[in-house]
């Protein structure tokens, strides 16, 4: 279900009279355009937030020498603070790796996750998702000069090797377009050992998600080429409690109104840059 | 604790790998080793400065270093080392065979990084062979080959026993490092799959690839203790 343009427009206005009015006024019961009992209401009254979000995802959210996170999980998380009149100082940056993530919303740690939070229906079984605010996806990077390989098809016949990293879930897909493992699949602990065994001709190719291909391709545009066609959708989603669905249809809408608006594509341009395409539409799942 | 009963293959297979590397870099080693330590009790300038070089770059550079050397450069240089892919050794030691380069070149890393100390472990060996043995054969008109090969080489071999098992218990242990690059199936290889890919917890698992380790180090302490003590009844007597 997508809001018309008109209703977006109306939204965003409602939320920057309401963000002008609350920052106009320090007296906080007034902040409350929000439904009493809410929790924008709550957030907005105590006008600090707890956010998780991963420290050591590089383009994503990866903390820097100031000691605080940045990237594109960071900036989408700002936008959403910024609509409950929470100042960037008052956010309480809580590292959360993918193993606690659940477990940090249940457990009231963080108010919101935003850490390349993939959506899934088992995930969803223990905490809620907004958004997805952005969609990567597996795709596969060769040598400039190597046409032999289009996709992840080309692996069937067994006689080219990919390369991937130990325990990702990128190696574990792959593995179904493989005809013999043992022979076909490397893994080494780091992407980066997989572009020098690329270069050195000792794999045909390098799969994972798009967006740290790309960052690769960037840096060796002479010598690599990403194909391009994501064969797998892993939709980033933002994390909340469980059924708190008033919550998250006010994420999705505020997500909805930033694309619109440009902001999604400030935050965009800062942190993903050209390295990986924006996309046109951005559809949330509401349900 | 599952882990052991559900994924007990995993743990028997890098088991065999790590068994098949150190069988290969133990032998390589060895043969190596003998040859570096010679070069450098040669009476040969030239060939002493290349053993000395080996020795000084090989035991002083980090194993990562080697490996990723091994692994990174050989490739840029042109080879995927398929001259380790020997007939018949290669049936038995089913990944010299394959496709895959990575086992050959953590084999070539562990056994060239291993080698130097070897070398060491040797020389010192040869140390402590009597000054006379030597003398006495170049006396009697043994050559240089001939006085190493029949009176020198034998008896350092036995006085060198000890440190030599010391070094091979470290290269056992070394090979773990093998995992990083490429060589899945190892004794760490198996703490890739099952703990980063299959969730399973890390403790047990890692307790498994301790006591895999333990099963090729220990008798291998045993049988270094064994042959201190039928040396010191040999001195005794």
């Amino acid at each position: 279900m997508r809001l018309t343009r008109i209703a977006a427009v109306a939204v965003v206005a409602a939320l920057a009279l309401g963000a002008a009015a609350c920052g106009g006024d320090d007296d906080k019961s007034s902040s409350n355009k929000f439904p009493a009992g809410s929790t924008m209401a709550k957030l907005a009254d105590a006008g600090k937030i707890k956010i998780g979000t991963k420290f050591d995802q590089p383009l994503f959210g990866l903390k820097g020498l100031d000691g605080k996170p940045a990237g594109f999980d960071v900036e989408i998380a700002k936008i959403l603070t910024k609509e409950l009149g929470i100042k960037d100082d008052n956010i309480e940056w809580v590292e959360s790796p993918s193993k606690v993530r659940e477990d940090y919303i249940q457990q009231d740690k963080v108010s919101l996750v935003v850490a390349t939070y993939t959506i899934n229906d088992a995930r969803k079984e223990k905490v809620s998702f907004a958004g997805p605010y952005f969609t990567a996806g597996q795709d596969i990077l060769v040598r400039k000069d190597d046409d032999s390989i289009s996709g992840p098809e080309s692996f069937q016949a067994g006689d080219k090797k990919v390369c991937s990293v130990t325990g990702s879930t990128p190696a574990k897909n792959i593995e179904q377009y493989l005809k013999d493992k043992t022979a076909q699949l490397v893994l080494f602990d780091v992407y980066s050992k997989c572009l020098d065994a690329l270069k050195a001709k000792q794999v045909d190719a390098i799969t994972t998600d798009n967006v740290i291909l790309s960052g690769f391709q960037s840096q060796n545009p002479d010598a690599v080429k990403l194909l391009g066609q994501p064969f797998t959708r892993e939709p980033y989603g933002i994390g909340v409690k469980k059924d708190d669905k008033q919550f998250r249809d006010w994420i999705n809408d505020v997500l909805e109104a930033a694309f619109k608006d440009g902001r999604y594509k400030t935050a965009w341009d800062a942190t993903l840059g050209t390295n990986v395409k924006m996309p046109t539409a951005l559809t949330v799942q509401r349900y | 604790m599952e882990v052991f009963s559900d994924k007990l293959d995993v743990f028997w297979n890098g088991f065999l790998g790590t068994v098949q590397m150190c069988l290969l870099a133990a032998v390589g080693a060895l043969i190596l080793g003998a040859l570096v330590a010679v070069l450098r009790i040669s009476p040969i300038p030239p060939l002493r400065a290349v053993g000395t070089a080996y020795v000084t770059v090989f035991r002083n550079v980090p194993l990562t270093v080697v490996m990723f050397f091994a692994a990174f450069a050989l490739p840029l240089l042109g080879s995927d080392a398929s001259f380790l892919k020997i007939p018949g050794l290669r049936d038995v030691i089913k990944p010299l065979g394959t496709d895959l380069p990575y086992f050959r070149f953590a084999t070539i890393a562990l056994t060239l990084y291993t080698t130097a100390f070897v070398c060491e472990a040797l020389r010192s060996g040869i140390g402590a062979v009597p000054l006379g043995q030597a003398e006495a054969a170049r006396s009697l008109g043994l050559s240089f080959t001939q006085n190493l090969r029949h009176v020198v080489l034998p008896q350092a071999w036995k006085l060198a026993i000890v440190p030599l098992g010391s070094v091979i218990i470290a290269m056992v242990k070394n090979s773990a490092l093998a995992a990083a690059f490429g060589v899945i199936v190892t004794l760490m290889g198996v703490v890739d799959e099952l703990v980063s890919q299959q969730y399973y917890d890390a403790v047990p698992v890692f307790l498994g690839v301790a006591v895999g380790f333990l099963i090729l180090t220990i008798p291998l302490g045993l049988l270094l203790d064994m042959v201190e003590r039928s040396q010191k009844k040999v001195a005794t007597r």
